[in-house]
């Protein structure tokens, strides 16, 4: 009789890990559920609620749309100058958090460190924050706009820089140039298209963050839907809605473009 | 002049990469250093301007002790060594000025380095340089757009562009056709002899060392086991050199007879000096 060989994918000790994190991850769902308490007869009515409020809607105010276009540049020039700005905080803060530059372990901790801080609070919160310290207007908006996206710009560039090729700016430095020549001579040259195009990308998803922050006073077209809300005015609720949509729209095809030009 | 004694290398894996070699590069000579693959070439010619730090032993060049030097003393001790790498090394997304230019960095202030702005004379220096290696005319190309020997030609403009005291080349034709090869080490040995500068090239191909070196060491295991003149290179040497093959005692009492005078018939082993690995 053949002994047949026998082949199994996984050890028994596998089998018993995959099978508790399994369980695990259906019981944090249903603790998760029961815990939330969640009324459901909210959910039987909500057909009605909403032909209800898309009657009070539409349609949309066209008239309205003429004093929001002011706003609306508002919001995209917080957009511009909030990624400007987190650009060019955005790059030394990346030297130091990225491995193959940053000057010893502790410049390095710091720089994942400011990273983390950036991206760890949301853009409501630095909002409100810079509204308490700036007042509202537009100020607070390009400030929380551009904190919140040092992080994700810093975190990204970091990432190109530790990508580049050494042998370059190992061949700037054996001409006798300081470190910082080699990175202006060397780095910059190959993190450009990465720097273009995370700013652009930024810039897109800053497009966005832009149109809601006015909602705690830190400009941009957010205040006007804010108000609009809160005094019933539905028509112009919807053309707000709708000009955002066309503006979001418009700034990903910019962006879009943009990073497919770079190479 | 150039002098290296008993240059060692430990990597931090407790890889021995040389374990201590001495070499003398004077005058405007040429010396090609041969070995397989893994012998230490590389190390060593990165040593000598600490682009890899020696763990022990000196380099001396022109009566400064490099191997002591801080690092700001060392970026003034690196603009007198130009170095030629294997991979061009070339910035791509820079125009071939640029590159070229930045065989000056050592010698312009930062904000001048960042807005490309370098005194007339380097600019027209570049100029000639790049005509000189027939680029004339590629200034406003992006390096990336270069063949390999073109690049290589840059690679060239850069390091003499330095006005170096040595040129320190590192396998400079093994990513280029035995054509092109032959191109670049003409017009490489060429400039040297024209300026006067000596070089210490790190080459696999034994014929392109032969042909175009005065003197020639070879590397095994990172340490010194030949030293002599091309025609000193004869299979004995590459075997002892390639696979560590003992030399018959025949030889080397034939060597050390030759070595003290040597006439033409001699001319093969005179200068030659096998040293057991």
């Amino acid at each position: 009789m053949t002994d047949y060989r026998t082949w199994e994918r996984r050890t028994p000790r596998q089998r018993l890990v995959r099978f508790t994190l399994g369980l695990l991850t259906i019981v944090v769902a249903v603790v998760a559920w029961t815990l939330l308490d969640v009324n459901y007869s909210y959910l039987t009515s909500s057909p009605e609620e909403f032909m209800d409020l898309f009657n009070r809607m539409y349609p949309p105010n066209m008239t309205y749309s003429g004093e929001i276009l002011s706003p609306l540049i508002e919001t995209v020039h917080i957009a511009v100058l909030g990624t400007a700005l987190a650009i060019v905080l955005s790059v030394p803060v990346a030297l130091l958090g990225a491995a193959n530059t940053t000057p010893n372990r502790a410049s390095f901790l710091l720089g994942k460190f400011i990273i983390s801080a950036s991206r760890s609070v949301n853009v409501i919160i630095w909002a409100l924050v810079f509204v308490i310290i700036f007042g509202s207007g537009a100020l607070a908006g390009v400030l929380a706009i551009g904190l919140r996206s040092i992080g994700f710009c810093s975190k990204l560039i970091a990432e190109a820089i530790e990508e580049i090729d050494p042998g370059q700016v190992e061949a700037v430095k054996a001409t006798g140039a300081n470190s910082l020549e080699s990175a202006i001579y060397a780095i910059m040259p190959q993190i450009k298209p990465a720097i273009v195009g995370v700013s652009t990308y930024r810039w897109d998803i800053n497009v966005r963050s832009s149109t809601i922050i006015g909602f705690v006073g830190a400009g941009g077209i957010g205040v006007e839907l804010n108000t609009a809300i809160n005094t019933f005015q539905w028509q112009n609720v919807l053309t707000i809605l709708i000009a955002i949509l066309a503006l979001v729209v418009f700034s990903e095809v910019v962006s879009a473009y943009l990073r497919r030009k770079v190479r | 002049m150039l002098s290296v004694t008993d240059l060692q290398k430990t990597y931090p894996s407790g890889d021995e990469a040389l374990k201590g070699v001495s070499i003398d590069v004077t005058g405007s000579e040429t010396v090609a250093m041969i070995g397989p693959s893994g012998a230490g070439k590389s190390t060593f010619i990165r040593c000598v301007n600490r682009l890899t730090e020696p763990s022990g032993g000196s380099v001396e060049l022109d009566g400064v002790e490099v191997t002591a030097l801080s690092s700001d003393d060392l970026r003034e001790a690196r603009r007198d060594m130009g170095m030629i790498f294997q991979e061009y090394n070339l910035v791509e997304r820079l125009t071939v000025m640029e590159n070229v230019l930045s065989g000056r960095l050592g010698y312009v202030s930062t904000w001048q380095a960042f807005r490309r702005n370098f005194p007339p004379e380097d600019v027209e220096r570049a100029y000639e340089v790049l005509d000189r290696v027939g680029l004339a005319d590629h200034e406003n190309n992006r390096a990336d757009e270069l063949s390999g020997g073109q690049r290589q030609r840059v690679g060239i403009a850069r390091a003499i562009l330095q006005r170096p005291k040595i040129l320190l080349v590192d396998e400079p034709t093994s990513s280029l056709d035995p054509e092109t090869s032959k191109a670049v080490m003409d017009l490489l040995t060429e400039i040297a002899a024209e300026d006067d500068i000596p070089v210490l090239i790190n080459i696999h191909e034994v014929d392109l060392a032969q042909e175009y070196a005065e003197r020639i060491v070879g590397l095994r295991d990172g340490e010194l086991v030949f030293e002599g003149t091309p025609d000193d290179l004869d299979e004995t040497a590459k075997g002892q050199i390639y696979r560590g093959e003992e030399i018959p005692d025949v030889t080397t009492g034939a060597q050390q007879s030759a070595t003290t005078d040597g006439d033409a018939t001699e001319g093969a082993t005179e200068e030659g000096e096998i040293r057991r690995g």
